[in-house]
């Protein structure tokens, strides 16, 4: 079978539980234990179908299922539908589009958990998407064991708040900032309970596989890395939007059912505002995958992919992202508050032409010295997106460290910030 | 066994006391931040080891098992023990 997977039979309104059954079947139960003790089948169909997180961290589920199940306690299933990046949509096209999708993958999970307990974590600019997670919640049949009520807990927006360990902080304690770990969540999370949290796209695919098992799960991709992946594509393509591609397969394919470029593209950011920049020579034959991604620094993260145009000023753009990202942090790990500023600050000196000599210099130095000293990655990310824009764009940083600000600082955004968002509305 | 320093990030204030009481391990940054040498600590540093954790105002460091073999290698990680840090 081919794609559409996730995206199969999605028009403009919500699929409805009866439209849901008929394009997808029913949910079949494989999340019982066996009486000789082996585990339910659907933790080996996943095992299988190597299926990996799409948050961003990429974790197999197969694994973060084993630890949770290890752990002592009743566990708790999380949805984590926090759609914290700016870039991405996804979350909110999964559960505005096919929330029945993601309720099967939380429910089958947490069947295959031995718990009744799931939460949706949504963050506050998806509470119109909570309205259509709670009429599905009541479509769905009665009486059915693991359509048990699932908690929906609304989030603060930011871009850390969706941090795993955010999120169990916020539903425990009322603070939506990451802990320092360990102890995992898997291990110690909601309640101190083992708790199991996956991205709402992750826990569609395991629905899927549910149905059609490891082996059709695995029909698409290369087999290091099977099966398909929603993308946020957006920036200079014609028809910016949620797509579902298949990995290994094209970026210009990617580009091409997008409509194609507005204008020539610049470069591409891959990931987010914590990913990697690449340029667009280097992205034309490129393909979406770890292995074809590992190689450049970059990964699809979250799955986002914006396309820069050439018009725009790569310079003002990365400057007025990096800002946000260094306001966006918790305020928590002395690293990240103090070098994601000073970087942030510099980066705004360059971008006006008043940069000392040691300016890219110091970036440098500051974007290695944050890495690895936050309680969560958010410095690592912030460093990502601004030492591969420094590579990639140094002609443009270069011309603004000597001439200042360019005519096309000053044009509208293509990276969007929440700010930008507020000022048009 | 040997043993090697964590530091929680969120507890430290950078008063910066680690850098001083165990050189050999720790420094600071150019904010005041510890910037701590994870390789396993010798037995021989092993007791300043112990007062330089002991001695944290914002009880931010901990002592811990070394993993066994390279660097962030091993299984999972062990079960942190909290009377560790304390004692």
């Amino acid at each position: 079978m081919s794609l559409p997977r996730i995206l199969l039979g999605v028009g403009a309104d919500t699929m409805d539980y009866a439209t849901h059954v008929r394009v997808h079947g029913e949910l079949p139960d494989l999340g019982r234990r066996s009486r000789s003790g082996l585990p339910p089948p659907l933790v080996s169909e996943l095992t299988r179908a190597a299926l990996r997180g799409r948050g961003g961290g990429g974790f197999p589920l197969a694994a973060k299922l084993d630890t949770v199940q290890r752990a002592k306690g009743t566990p708790v299933v999380v949805v984590n539908a926090t759609e914290g990046e700016p870039m991405s949509v996804k979350d909110r096209m999964l559960l505005e589009a096919v929330p029945h999708l993601v309720l099967d993958g939380a429910y089958a999970v947490a069947d295959a958990l031995g718990t009744r307990d799931v939460v949706i974590a949504l963050d506050e600019n998806l509470r119109d998407a909570e309205d259509v997670i709670r009429r599905a919640v009541a479509e769905r049949p009665q009486g059915r064991r693991r359509d048990g009520q699932p908690r929906i807990v609304v989030v603060p927006a930011g871009y850390v708040t969706g941090h795993e360990t955010a999120i169990v902080n916020f539903i425990n304690k009322g603070v939506p900032r990451p802990m320092t770990q360990p102890p995992r969540i898997s291990e110690r999370g909601i309640g101190r309970r083992p708790t199991l949290m996956s991205n709402a796209e992750t826990l569609a695919h395991a629905a899927l596989i549910a149905r059609h098992g490891a082996e059709w799960f695995r029909e698409l991709g290369p087999g290091d890395e099977p099966g398909s992946a929603l993308v946020t594509l957006s920036g200079g393509v014609r028809s910016p939007g949620v797509y579902e591609i298949e990995y290994g397969s094209h970026l210009a394919s990617l580009v091409r059912a997008a409509g194609g470029v507005t204008e020539p593209a610049r470069a591409f950011l891959f990931g987010g505002y914590a990913g990697t920049w690449i340029d667009a020579a280097a992205a034309t034959t490129l393909r979406l995958s770890r292995d074809a991604l590992r190689p450049l620094g970059a990964s699809l993260g979250a799955g986002i992919i914006v396309a820069l145009p050439q018009s725009a000023c790569p310079v003002a753009e990365v400057t007025r992202v990096a800002g946000w990202m260094s306001d966006e942090g918790a305020s928590q790990c002395g690293p990240c508050v103090n070098g994601l500023a000073a970087i942030a600050d510099t980066l705004a000196e360059v971008c006006e032409g008043r940069g000392g000599r040691d300016a890219f210099n110091d970036i440098l130095r500051w974007s290695e010295l944050v890495v690895g000293r936050g309680a969560c990655a958010h410095p690592d990310g912030a460093a990502s997106f601004v030492t591969s824009a420094l590579r990639v764009f140094a002609t443009e940083f270069d011309d603004h460290a000597v001439h200042g600000a360019c005519d096309a600082c000053a044009r509208r955004p293509v990276l969007i910030t929440p700010r930008e968002r507020s000022a048009v509305a | 066994m040997s043993f090697q320093i964590d530091l929680d990030p969120i507890k430290c204030e950078a008063h910066g006391l680690c850098a001083e009481l165990l050189p050999e391990r720790i420094t600071l940054d150019e904010w005041g931040y510890p910037l701590i040498d994870d390789t396993p600590i010798p037995v021989s540093l092993e007791g300043l080891a112990r007062r330089t954790v002991n001695a944290c105002p914002t009880l931010a460091l901990r002592l811990r098992a070394a993993a066994n073999g390279p660097r962030g290698g091993g299984a999972a990680p062990a079960r942190p023990s909290r009377s560790r840090t304390a004692g």
